[in-house]
């Protein structure tokens, strides 16, 4: 039994925006899956709650016409992983959401819900950022678009403004074409648990595959929010495609990462980690890179 | 003539099979009437200190708030919550040190008040309205820390807050150490706190009928709890009725008095309405019982020729802040020290130390997995030290066939440890692996590693071993079974079904079991626990099987005017074993018998039986593991236990069990570990995502295999196996990871925090 003062139905997207409106001081809920923890911590008891999980239109993949993925924000994880574009084109994000939870968090989880509690650990965090991906937000204003490095603004907090909802998660063109990339999560259990780290990574090779054209590195649980590794990335760049290049990225994402010492994992332990994941990581990616065009991706 | 078919032994599927998977058997929650009032407690969120005063006007506003009950409003009957047997010996009774609410806070999460509601919804606002004044006191986490010199005291009759001490001394240590040639090999070993993790967390309800107190409870203890809440409450203990129905698992948790006392008080002061206490989670972990932590110090002097002359062993264990099953736990891992490796010269000593932590009690293995980490590391450690392979090294020292036990009695009927040991090594292919996976480098590296363990059956003669059964023949020729020994999910029914039903000679189908304990109604037992269920019921239902049996075959003879010695019953009719003739089957009888208007009358047998036999259950793990260096993990990639456990009643159920118990091991090795705040002695992780309980995918296939040596005190041949399984893996984890990387590790769980560290000092990583 839930402790819910009142539960507000959207029938479509500015309905959403209307409720919110009439109840500033309600709580979005969308699978539910992190508010009804929340509310039966205590936390949120008592709250009111718009729901916007029937909005089937937040729901599912699309390409756009200049070629941008188009992810609704009500679609759960493992919609994404079973999705033929997410496939195609961003796979290592279907791979990284089907290591949520458990089968029933991934069919009810969403990935709009998952950014949106601005947690650290959120698997699919690291691989948005990896892949530079843009948040879509409507609300009383209209439409606005922001980095999904905006969207997080402290541990919990995120650049959601009142009456606003996340419609969509966007990845540009620009962003994936060419692009290999591979997620480790790093849990203290095969299943049912939250990253202690999480590390996803995507390469463009030249065209001779002999150097990094670009090498993108992003973390959860390395920082208060999700993060890039932007010295590794740079050191990264141009360099040749060899096991001493990953060596040398993976060592220098120290100057990126920041965790902090807590009972679930030092500092040292998180930092140590951080190397190995993204060396890793990378080596996946390099070999993904080098597979492509051969029928594997 | 039809020879008898026999269902010991046969894999017959679980009595209870169909209702559970179908969701049809019935828990006590969805026993407990719609329109129940629900109770909820108040925790104290320090670690020590007196509650000052409760300020309970806000709370009480709340709508749907019924009544708030305080520690300042319970009756001081202080009572003991240990799920052992009564002892009429006053020296030999359980510690009595709680109470239903306590002023005296000894651990965060300790009862202090108690709400009841209408709803959920309202129990809990009430809770979170709540507010209690404490006068804090220091408060101690550590064991070692906790028997300083002005340490807090915890309990005021403990001083250094030692519940208890106890030693054993034989032979002369310190002259043995003088032996010239003897190696000394010394480690310290650390266990962690972790929670039984059943399914079903605990609930009950309760309520008042003809001026006496029923409980339903998930409880593995039923007339044990009934006496508790007796002395809870103040009340004889005929006033009290315990009725428990399936439950979700226990492993121990349960084996303790939980909330049924508080339950069943707070029924009475609102006129004896139905309340449900049903605890969450959070409160499984921090209020209910945990295992106990102990840090163990063993030195050994061995000869050159690989055997002992001398042996140390200390442990400490940390009981947290209440006595619960107390010293039992620690003295029995010290128990086997001296049996498992036998050496002439022995100094023991064990502690049990209060800390102001969650109270620890009964789980799974009662201190033998604790022991087996740290004696089991300790042998591996030896046998390197000593340049001999762990295999040979324990087959050369391990119990020989034939030991006897001074205290217990218990005898060593068989060389099962060398049995089991060779069989788990020929269908591991251990010897290819060991040498296999000798010398490695690289990141990624496997390893091989063993265990034995020591385990008995029961708790005779340190406490009271009884069994009570009753049978009652039908119409038909099927019969009820009831004993006092309780079905908690490992299959007890499904055995006590096949015992019944090989005695009697009726088919296994005509055995119905009644599942629900009813104290008011079911035979006298004391419960599931020690791993007795099958051993001790074993005793009863044999017994009481035979008296029925004689009670057919007598009107057997009635009716066929045939010599009672001729008769038998075969597969569910009478038989004249002379010639094989089938006379009439046992429902003919039955129902004649029922309805004769000469000679009527109801077949039915009862009796108790007095068991004053303890037997030996020995068994090994054998492992394997991928250790990767630079992740700082270990994983577990095949896994072999071997038990033997006497006959298999049931090897499908048999095997079912011993999966459970290495799954349970493996968490226990690697990952589970409930954590306590330094700073507030708070729990941290009292959840299922922050406590890392292993699942299916930290787990390899697990094997199971077994050696059958009938035992011969048991009633049909059996002997321990709920606990057994859960006490090897560890140990036989940590000598695998010994074996992969060259690292000892002498502490559990072997998660990568401390493989990080670990691996850092040995410049792996």
């Amino acid at each position: 039994m839930y402790d819910i003062k009142a539960l507000y139905e959207a029938q479509s997207v500015s309905h959403a925006v209307e409720l919110l409106l009439e109840h500033p001081h309600a709580q979005i809920i969308a699978g539910g899956s992190d508010v009804l923890v929340q509310m039966r911590e205590g936390k949120l008891a008592g709250a009111e709650l718009v729901s916007i999980y029937g909005l089937d239109e937040l729901r599912g993949v699309t390409l756009e016409g200049d070629g941008t993925l188009r992810i609704g924000s009500l679609t759960s994880f493992s919609q994404i992983t079973r999705d033929p574009l997410i496939q195609k084109y961003i796979n290592v994000l279907g791979e990284a959401v089907d290591m949520v939870g458990g089968p029933q968090i991934r069919n009810i989880g969403t990935i709009g819900g998952n950014t949106c509690n601005g947690v650290t650990s959120a698997d699919s965090a690291s691989t948005l950022f990896a892949w530079d991906a843009v948040i879509e937000l409507t609300g009383p204003g209209g439409v606005r678009k922001i980095p999904i490095g905006d969207f997080y603004i402290r541990a919990g907090k995120v650049d959601l403004r009142p009456a606003e909802i996340q419609t969509s998660i966007l990845i540009r063109k620009e962003s994936y074409e060419g692009y290999v990339g591979h997620y480790i999560k790093y849990a203290m259990r095969n299943a049912m648990d939250i990253a202690t780290l999480g590390c996803s990574v995507n390469v463009k090779l030249s065209e001779d595959k002999s150097t990094f054209a670009d090498v993108r590195i992003a973390y959860g649980v390395a920082g208060p929010v999700p993060m890039r590794a932007i010295h590794a990335e740079e050191a990264g760049r141009g360099l040749p495609v060899s096991g001493q290049s990953i060596e040398q990225i993976g060592n220098t994402v120290l100057e990126d990462v920041t965790p902090r010492n807590s009972w679930r994992a030092s500092k040292a332990f998180r930092e140590h980690i951080s190397k190995v994941l993204c060396k890793r990581s990378l080596a996946e990616a390099v070999t993904r890179a080098e597979n492509l065009g051969k029928g594997a991706s | 003539m039809k020879e008898k078919d026999h269902i010991i032994g046969q894999s017959v599927k679980r009595v209870d099979a169909l209702e559970k998977v179908t969701g049809r058997a019935k828990y006590v929650d969805d026993l407990c009437d719609r329109n129940v009032y629900v109770a909820k407690v108040f925790h104290a969120d320090i670690a020590h200190g007196y509650v000052k005063s409760i300020d309970t006007s806000e709370a009480e506003k709340i709508p749907g708030v019924v009544k708030i009950v305080t520690c300042f409003d319970v009756p001081k009957n202080y009572f003991p919550t240990a799920g052992h047997p009564w002892s009429t010996e006053q020296g030999h009774q359980d510690v009595c040190d709680r109470l239903l609410l306590t002023d005296h806070v000894r651990f965060y999460g300790d009862d202090v008040a108690a709400v009841v509601a209408e709803n959920e919804v309202a129990a809990a606002q009430a809770v979170r309205a709540i507010k209690a004044e404490y006068e804090e006191l220091p408060f101690v986490l550590d064991v070692h820390k906790a028997m300083e010199d002005g340490a807090p005291r915890i309990h005021e009759n403990y001083s250094h807050n030692i519940l208890a001490h106890t030693s054993i001394r034989n032979g002369d240590y310190e002259a043995a150490i003088k032996e010239p040639g003897l190696t000394k090999v010394e480690g310290w070993y650390e266990t962690p706190t972790v929670q039984h993790c059943h399914i079903e967390n605990f609930i009950c309800y309760a309520y008042m009928e003809q001026g006496r107190i029923v409980v339903v409870s998930s409880t593995q203890i039923p007339h044990i709890c009934r006496r508790v809440v007796g002395q809870a409450l103040g009340i004889p203990w005929g006033q009290v009725r315990i009725i428990k129905p399936y439950i979700g698992g226990g492993f121990g948790n349960k084996q303790d008095v939980l909330y049924e006392p508080l339950c069943a008080y707070l029924s009475t002061v609102t006129g004896g309405r139905p309340i449900k206490l049903d605890v969450s989670r959070e409160e499984t972990f921090a209020s209910t019982r945990v295992r106990h932590a102990i840090h163990f110090h063993i030195v050994s002097y061995v000869r050159p020729d690989g055997t002992y002359s001398a042996r140390k062993f200390e442990s400490f264990s940390d009981q947290g802040a209440y006595a619960s099953h107390g010293h039992s736990i620690a003295a029995k891992g010290m128990g086997c020290f001296p049996q498992l490796y036998p050496c002439p010269n022995i100094e023991a000593d064990t502690y049990t130390v209060f800390t102001n932590k969650s109270v620890a009690g009964a789980m799974r293995g009662y201190g033998i997995p604790q022991a087996m980490f740290a004696m089991e590391s300790h042998t591996e450690d030896v046998a390197r030290a000593m340049g001999i392979s762990p295999y040979e090294f324990r087959m050369r020292n391990v119990m020989p066939k034939g030991f006897k036990d001074g205290f217990s009695k218990n005898l060593n009927y068989y060389d099962s440890f060398r049995e089991c040991m060779e069989k788990g090594r020929k269908e591991f292919d251990y010897d290819r692996r060991m040498e296999k996976y000798a010398c490695q480098e690289g990141d990624i590296r496997r390893g091989v590693g063993m265990s034995v363990f020591w385990y008995n059956t029961g708790v005779w003669p340190i406490s009271l071993e009884t069994s009570a059964c009753r049978m009652v023949l039908n119409q038909d020729g099927s019969i009820q079974v009831q004993v006092g020994e309780t079905e908690i999910g490992q299959g007890a029914d499904t055995a006590f079904a096949q015992m019944a039903a090989e005695t009697l000679g009726i088919p296994f189908d005509m055995v119905h079991v009644i599942s629900t304990q009813d104290t008011d109604v079911t035979p006298f037992g004391t419960g599931a626990y020690a791993s007795r269920q099958t051993y001790m019921a074993g005793f009863s239902i044999r017994q009481t099987g035979e008296l029925l049996r004689e009670k057919i075959l007598e009107t057997a003879r009635d009716l066929t005017r045939q010599m009672k010695e001729n008769l038998d019953i075969v597969n569910g009719n009478v038989v004249r074993i002379s010639d094989g003739e089938v006379l009439m089957s046992l429902g003919e009888l039955a129902t004649e018998k029922l309805y004769s208007l000469t000679d009527n009358g109801h077949l039915t047998a009862e009796s108790s039986y007095q068991i004053k036999n303890n037997a030996y259950s020995f068994g090994c793990t054998f492992v394997e593991v991928e250790v990767d260096i630079p992740g700082c993990r270990a994983q577990v990639t095949d896994m072999l236990n071997v038990h033997d456990c006497g006959r298999l009643i049931n090897p499908a159920l048999a095997e079912a069990q011993v999966h459970g118990g290495m799954s349970m091991g493996i968490g226990y090795a690697l990952s589970e570990k409930l954590l306590f705040d330094e700073k507030t002695g708070k729990p941290l992780n009292n959840n299922l995502l922050d406590y890392k309980l292993s699942t299916f995918m930290d787990h390899p296939d697990l094997k199971a295999a077994f050696i059958e040596n009938d035992e011969p005190t048991s009633a049909y041949g059996t002997k321990a196996l709920g606990e057994p399984p859960t006490c090897s893996p560890a140990p036989a984890i940590r000598n695998a990871i010994l074996q992969a990387t060259g690292v000892a590790l002498n502490e559990i769980p072997m998660r990568p925090h401390l493989l990080f560290e670990e691996f850092k000092k040995a410049e792996l990583i």
